[in-house]
């Protein structure tokens, strides 16, 4: 009854980004949850989408452009937050809508204001193109690589800044790490699920793992389980009824995190 | 380890530390701590005593005034591993965050690793030793935030000793842990600074405790206010008690 979904080279495209930045965007999300820090993949995306338009009005690859602009602004925000003369939240505040008014006025110059607009805000595998896959799985290797190299320092930075300062880490290059690499994973997600949607992918399948009270290794693993099974099941869902696949792999981790919740929460009840 | 107790591991001298550039929390604070000494800083809420322990760590820097460790200035003191710091955990501890004791632990030997080497059957070992040593190595796959207040001291511990510091930094370590719990601890330390000759250093606002369980107590109050044995402290502490001076009341121990 269903017709075969691989003989579409779109959806085949589709699905290999959407693998990639299914595994990425746990393994970054967990440090960017535990650290509180679950906004500022929200800001850097609609840092992205200054950037998309940028690319879209100079005739970039767009993921490129949000990809610069996505870092350039998570240095900023750092500098801000160390600083200490914004306030933390007030400074991602400032980077959200600020970044929004340019997208919006330099797509409103180049007359961009249009349906491929609306496949960056929600993401779009249709429009997934052979280049963007080429784009996202060199930056998913960069990611995956920077991340191994840097896992033990940044597991110490996350549970306990001052003593990792004291064994010798240096803990401010540890934290600009992290946030280049939240900007990276967020570029790199958002021809899938668009850059309102991302912040979902990097958040739900890290909390509903943490649901499980588990080591951190272990966590990551149930996280990165979730993640590709919502992302892989939301492709095809999308596909067979039609509808919007980053909306739909986002109801997928939430229809996971709330049965998983309820789940833990009734046990709970039950146990104590 | 041999230990020469005429060896200074820390030196501040002149170490003066503001907050916000008017007013100084520390004043002309100098002290010395000698190889093998088990030191009590205690003071008042506010009096200084962690601010002097965080300049001693090398987390925030002083306006005025030099910090040696290990006879080297602190800006550029690398040999981090003979240092052990177990931070006032009580107050800003996220009981929910997923890491086992065993993970927690292996921290201790992540400062030390250079960045591409992996996980090797010596960190394991030294791991194993550090939990055997503070009596948690049953309670290595629970996750630390199921542990008791107590436990989790233990851990904290354990992960200092990973790399057989010479010196382990302490700041009030006993927060909202009860009496019982508390002796035990302090019995830990004393192994720690008998058996294996580690240098302590703890900040408390427990005085009375402090009395009975260290060598040296160094007063803070913004500025060095004594630096005395736990009997001449007993004895001026009560002298001013007579002299009508506003002095907490200190009951007297007799330090064994």
């Amino acid at each position: 009854m269903f017709e075969n979904i691989f003989q579409y080279a779109f959806i085949v495209r589709g699905l290999e980004a959407g693998i990639l930045v299914a595994i990425i965007a746990p393994a970054i999300g967990i440090f960017l949850v535990l650290r509180r820090y679950s906004l500022i993949a929200d800001t850097l995306a609609h840092v992205s989408l200054a950037g998309i338009a940028i690319g879209i009005f100079f005739g970039i690859n767009p993921v490129l452009t949000a990809l610069a602009t996505a870092v350039a602004a998570s240095l900023g925000v750092e500098k801000l937050r160390v600083s200490k003369k914004v306030y933390g939240e007030s400074a991602l505040a400032l980077f959200l809508s600020g970044s929004l008014a340019l997208a919006v006025v330099i797509l409103s110059l180049g007359h961009g204001l249009n349906s491929s607009l609306f496949s960056y805000l929600f993401g779009s595998i249709v429009t997934v193109t052979a280049s963007d896959v080429r784009i996202i799985s060199i930056l998913a290797v960069i990611v995956i690589s920077i991340l191994a190299v840097f896992y033990k320092p940044l597991v110490y930075v996350t549970f306990d800044e001052e003593a990792a300062k004291v064994s010798g880490i240096s803990t401010r290059l540890i934290n600009t790490i992290l946030i280049i690499l939240a900007a990276m994973t967020v570029s790199l997600a958002i021809p899938i699920v668009g850059v309102l949607l991302i912040s979902a992918l990097i958040v739900i399948p890290v909390i509903t793992a943490l649901q499980f009270r588990k080591s951190f290794i272990h966590t990551i693993i149930y996280a990165e389980i979730i993640s590709l099974l919502s992302v892989v099941s939301g492709i095809f869902a999308s596909f067979y009824f039609n509808l919007s696949t980053g909306g739909t792999i986002v109801l997928v981790m939430l229809a996971i995190f709330s049965s998983v919740f309820l789940l833990k929460n009734i046990r709970g009840t039950v146990r104590y | 380890m041999p230990v020469d107790h005429t060896k200074n591991i820390i030196e501040v001298k002149g170490l003066s530390f503001s907050y916000d550039g008017i007013d100084n929390v520390l004043e002309d604070v100098t002290l010395a701590i000698h190889q093998g000494d088990y030191i009590g800083i205690v003071g008042p809420n506010g009096s200084g005593k962690t601010t002097l322990l965080k300049s001693m760590l090398g987390l925030i820097s002083p306006q005025k005034g030099t910090v040696e460790l290990f006879s080297s200035d602190i800006r550029n003191f690398k040999d981090w591993h003979k240092i052990g710091y177990v931070p006032q955990k009580a107050v800003n501890f996220d009981a929910n965050f997923p890491i086992s004791v065993h993970e927690v632990v292996m921290m201790g030997r992540y400062g030390s690793k250079k960045l591409f080497q992996r996980i090797s059957h010596e960190d394991k070992e030294a791991v194993e030793y550090a939990l055997n040593q503070v009596g948690m190595w049953e309670h290595k796959d629970k996750l630390i935030g199921d542990l008791s207040g107590g436990q989790q001291q233990r851990v904290f511990i354990a992960r200092a000793l990973t790399n057989h510091p010479e010196v382990i930094f302490l700041d009030e370590p006993t927060t909202g842990v009860d009496k019982k719990t508390q002796d035990g601890f302090y019995a830990l330390l004393q192994k720690l600074n008998k058996e294996i000759g580690i240098t302590l250093v703890l900040v408390s606002h427990d005085i009375e405790r402090m009395t009975r369980e260290v060598m040296h107590i160094a007063c803070v109050d913004k500025t060095l206010t004594c630096h005395i044995s736990p009997e001449e402290y007993l004895a001026e502490s009560e002298l001013s008690d007579i002299a009508g001076n506003k002095v907490k009341f200190i009951t007297h121990h007799h330090h064994n």
